[in-house]
């Protein structure tokens, strides 16, 4: 596996340098500091990815990124997309249309019972272009559908949404793998913008 | 044979967004309690987590359940200056409230109702969304968090001039947003790995 990240990725991508004052802010919370690096070794640097493979994580995360619209996490994820091997610019090059193609505004989806009112429709994410089913494989394919539904509609998850991983050759622990990975990119994606926004607002120097 | 989804159940939905207690029903197999290895009863950090079947289900990935654990209770439980735990649980609940999560509305609403003591204010963000009038703090703290939950992310400088004029300083920030954020991972677990319960 891949020599373990020796920067924080989070300070990396809102372009902080150790003596910013942002940095040192981020400091009140040494353990989620410390914690929100682990979690990124922990899906990214895994012990065992026979479950998920690392190439899948790297495409999944550039998917997600690129959903997200944030330049400094679609960089960094699709570069190591790019490393993984034999074929990944082919990959990439579909992972980014599909991204494309599919991005929109969440959060969508029905409500249940009594809130029912607020329901609210967005588009139902399939991968039918043969070009991108070809190259990216039943496990990829039924992984990046799952992933547009947790980042744009979550609460439209159902029993049926899993089985469609399970059909696809996914295991259950690689099913957590996978959701707790798009679910945590998803936070440490907003962490990035939130003290970006921070970073950028000058009157804090001042107050 | 765990590659199959949980047994369906008759279970009885929850009507609406609460602060009462709630069960969750797996649609994976969790581990078993008898299953779970030292490594797996690291990961759930609290040993009283091994009878909860969301986290026994997370086990499955132990470096990641410990890693998130960790980040989780340094986000919501180091009280070393920053926001008050009522108001990190309230972001919590905005979060889950605009994804739709109704488990995680309901055990983080009834945490901002007890450090606060504004159970009203906390029932009227539930009964009437993201948009209910919670006095001007709270207005802000909801509202940025709403925008920082939002796909793609809306939060900037407008929300930093709401949460400075609500009287956050930057560690009280940096709670807020970390907080909503956090939230963002919480929802998407409980939302698609299974259901709340009555």
């Amino acid at each position: 596996m891949s020599a373990s990240t020796d920067f924080d990725v989070v300070d990396h991508l809102i372009g902080l340098r150790p003596s910013d004052r942002i940095s040192a802010i981020r400091d009140n919370r040494p353990e989620a500091r410390e914690h929100l690096q682990g979690s990124f070794r922990a899906f990214f640097e895994p012990r065992d990815d026979s479950q998920f493979t690392l190439r899948e994580r790297f495409a999944v995360a550039a998917f997600v990124a690129c959903l997200h619209g944030v330049d400094a996490a679609t960089r960094f994820y699709t570069d190591r997309l790019l490393d993984s091997g034999e074929g990944s610019t082919s990959l990439l090059n579909v992972v980014l249309a599909e991204s494309r193609r599919s991005a929109t505004e969440g959060p969508y989806g029905q409500f249940r019972l009594e809130p029912a009112g607020e329901s609210t429709t967005g588009s139902e994410y399939v991968i039918d272009s043969i070009g991108s089913v070809d190259v990216l494989g039943e496990r990829l394919v039924a992984a990046l559908e799952h992933t547009h539904l947790l980042v744009f509609h979550p609460r439209d998850a159902s029993r049926t949404r899993l089985q469609a991983l399970l059909d696809a050759g996914w295991s259950t622990a690689g099913i957590v793998s996978l959701s707790q990975l798009v679910a945590f990119l998803t936070f440490q994606i907003r962490v990035v913008q939130g003290l970006q926004a921070l970073s950028a607002s000058r009157k804090g120097d001042l107050s | 044979m765990s590659e199959t989804l949980t047994p369906e159940v008759e279970i009885v939905e929850p009507p609406r967004f609460t602060q009462d207690v709630l069960g969750w029903h797996p649609w994976l197999h969790p581990l078993d309690e008898s299953e779970l290895t030292e490594e797996h009863l690291e990961s759930l950090v609290q040993a009283s987590r091994a009878k909860n079947p969301y986290f026994r289900l997370l086990a499955r990935d132990p470096a990641a359940l410990l890693e998130r654990t960790k980040t989780d209770f340094d986000i919501f439980y180091n009280t070393k200056a920053g926001l008050p735990r009522a108001d990190r649980e309230l972001a919590a609940t905005a979060a889950s409230r605009l994804n739709g999560c109704v488990y995680c509305a309901s055990v983080h609403s009834a945490f901002a109702s007890h450090h606060s003591k504004r159970r009203e204010e906390v029932q009227r963000l539930l009964d009437e969304g993201v948009d209910a009038d919670l006095g001007a703090r709270w207005n802000a703290i909801v509202r940025a968090t709403v925008a920082l939950t939002r796909t793609p992310v809306r939060f900037g400088e407008a929300e930093i001039v709401l949460l400075r004029e609500a009287g956050l300083d930057e560690f009280e920030i940096l709670d807020a947003i970390m907080s909503g954020a956090f939230f963002n991972w919480a929802n998407r677990l409980m939302l698609s790995l299974g259901e709340p319960t009555t």
